[in-house]
């Protein structure tokens, strides 16, 4: 027997192929050849496997070996083949048993210990997808790949003990005696817990609360505008806190997304929480949406997956930027495309939007002490443009905190009480929306809204009068009517009635821009 | 005679002896021209077998067959046509071989032959 067959995943974004490794032996002077496409970073893998190899005690066949990568045609990059590529160079050789159809994600380093690879979690779906149940991982990325229910999945210290398992002669073996002191990824280096932020820190600001309690309960996107110190970052870093936990489902994607674009084995247990993202202002496009050479990775709206991507002081983005998130708005995903290749990342986020009312912030209330000139102030909100803020629901302007509110002994309301009041609306909404398979107000496209949950005339005439003015685009239209129809989910009413539409139109006019 | 060389004569005399077992004709050892020595000229069943040998005395330094590469072959490519034209025979194909000895001295030497290798 001169071929070994094993089975590795190569992933392009999110979506992971099944490759199939074919190791062959042939009489030939000692070489090693890697077919199908392999990177840099895989051809690398050559000199790892033949250390790693010789060190676990059964070094590779002094022949030729070439290892096919197949599907060929398909580009494969990262350390994560090196483990499959070894066990079937060694199986080609007869030095262990026929692995059948189990699956190898794993890095090898040279003194032959397994090390944990990236994006775990998107291959074992992608594996277990595929009919391939059985899997290998190192140690670290055990708990990771174990989330993946139907996978049944093995985790090894090294490569010695792979070997072991499938058959290879243990007093050929060596063995690590004792694995060397790895930093423990569960106690010593996870950070302090952070005080959890809580809606009661919030003093005043009744507006704001409600409109953040609207954004939460019917996942509509936000943005506030107000001078520095107002709060504006406050309230949106409590957003989070205010969501439910997520589904099973999308508990899942998200923690594929976070296996992938954060650093390996850095997943353990599904992200119940949803997640906040809050890059830097001076973000590039491909940092915001995703990039980055070969296969392009998640950018920061694909980390907000299912949860809050916050962009503090917006009109400071640069606008193509800004402008980009306009599809994942629209879609709930991102397709990025690069010469190997195109990769889709799912981004269904939630945008909150934080804005100075000028460069200097200072154009609040009187606006006396502001130093910018009327141009300046509407290049500043230039940035955002018309498409990108039809698209958010709630706009609304954050005034300083008056004395009479800070100085107050008044408790406000905790995150506890307002976030069971968003889960009651929020099961509220699914019920209505199920039979759409839909589950926010946010999703419901505007056929349904004008068609099954039609309002009576007299609740829409300021809304049809203002679009006979032409003062709200037909998206508009549609976006009062989901924030009326969040609220009267948020009030226990059966639909909105003219209050809802009127205070949902105030929370969309606000933000006077330009 | 440097350790080394008497290992190498050992192995190529372990190589000859090997090959004759195999059926091979060897013609000529140690031929040597300007451009390089050639350990062992054979005739395989009208095929000139121009065969280097590799003799290590442990794997220490890796095995034999590693040392050969491509630069080694293409040289004994060129060998073996020029050990044809200053024999001025002709045969109807030529090949070469690479013979790898481990003698460690204890045990019997261990060879192993790969043909036309490339």
């Amino acid at each position: 027997m001169s071929l070994g067959r094993t089975y590795a995943v190569a992933l392009m974004g999110l979506d992971g192929s099944l490759i199939e490794v074919e190791a062959d032996i042939g009489q030939s002077l000692p070489n090693f050849v890697i077919l199908g496409l392999p990177d840099a970073s895989l051809n690398e893998s050559r000199d790892r496997i033949r250390a790693a190899a010789k060190n676990a005690g059964i070094p590779l066949s002094a022949r030729k070996i070439t290892v096919n990568l197949i599907p060929a045609s398909l580009p494969k990059r990262g350390s994560g083949f090196d483990l499959a590529i070894l066990m079937a160079a060694l199986r080609a050789n007869g030095d262990i048993r026929d692995t059948g159809n189990t699956v190898f994600l794993s890095e090898v380093g040279l003194d032959g210990r397994l090390r944990p690879v990236r994006g775990v979690l998107p291959a074992v779906i992608a594996a277990v997808d595929s009919g391939h149940g059985d899997i290998v991982v190192a140690r670290e990325n055990l708990a990771e790949a174990e989330l993946v229910p139907g996978a049944r999945v093995l985790g090894f210290d090294s490569v010695a003990a792979a070997l072991l398992h499938f058959g290879a002669k243990p007093q050929e073996l060596t063995l690590p005696t004792a694995s060397p002191q790895r930093p423990d990824t569960d106690g010593a280096r996870s950070a302090p817990e952070r005080p959890a932020l809580d809606m009661a820190d919030i003093a005043g600001q009744a507006e704001p609360r409600f409109a953040v309690e609207i954004a939460a309960a019917g996942a509509h996107h936000l943005m506030m505008m107000g001078p520095p110190g107002a709060g504006k970052t406050m309230i949106a870093e409590r957003l989070p806190g205010l969501l439910p936990d997520l589904n099973d489902a999308h508990a899942m994607e998200a923690t594929a997304i976070h296996s992938l674009a954060g650093a390996a084995a850095s997943c353990r247990e599904l992200l119940r929480r949803p997640p906040f993202e809050n890059p830097h202002h001076s973000a590039t496009p491909a940092a915001i949406i995703g990039g980055g050479s070969g296969i392009p990775r998640p950018g920061a709206a694909s980390r907000a997956h299912r949860g809050v991507l916050f962009l503090d002081e917006a009109p400071e983005y640069e606008r193509r930027v800004l402008d980009a998130l306009r599809q994942p708005l629209e879609s709930g995903s991102l397709v990025i495309h690069r010469a190997v290749g195109a990769a889709a990342y799912p981004a269904r986020f939630q945008l909150v939007l934080a804005a100075n009312p000028c460069p200097c912030g200072l154009a609040s209330g009187k606006g006396a002490n502001c130093t910018c000139t009327a141009q300046q102030r509407r290049r500043y909100f230039g940035r955002l443009s018309g498409p990108l803020l039809d698209r958010v629901d709630l706009q609304l302007t954050v005034q300083r905190v008056s004395m009479a509110d800070y100085s107050t002994n008044e408790a406000s309301e905790s995150t506890a009480t307002v976030a069971r009041r968003v889960a009651e609306a929020r099961a509220a909404q699914r019920e209505r929306l199920q039979r759409w398979g839909l589950s926010t107000n946010s999703e419901v496209p505007g056929t349904i809204l004008k068609k099954e949950l039609k309002l009576p005339e007299s609740v829409v005439r300021p809304l049809n009068d203002a679009m006979r003015r032409e003062t709200i685009t037909a998206r508009g239209y549609d976006r009062v009517l989901k924030v009326a129809w969040t609220m009267a989910d948020l009030r226990g009413l059966t639909q909105p009635g003219p209050n809802e539409i009127l205070e949902a139109q105030q929370l969309r006019q606000q933000v006077v821009t330009s | 005679m440097k350790a080394k060389d008497v290992l190498g004569r050992r192995g190529e005399a372990v190589a000859a002896d090997y090959l004759t077992q195999l059926g091979l004709r060897v013609i000529d050892r140690n031929w040597k021209c300007p451009s390089g020595e050639i350990d062992i000229v054979a005739i395989d069943r009208g095929t000139l077998v121009v065969v280097e040998v590799k003799t290590r005395s442990s794997l220490d330094y890796g095995h034999p067959f590693e040392a050969i590469n491509a630069a080694k072959l293409a040289r004994l490519y060129a060998l073996a046509s020029q050990w044809a034209r200053a024999h001025d025979l002709r045969f109807s194909g030529f090949r070469v071989d690479a013979v790898a000895v481990l003698d460690t001295g204890v045990d019997a030497p261990r060879v192993e032959h790969l043909r036309a290798v490339s």
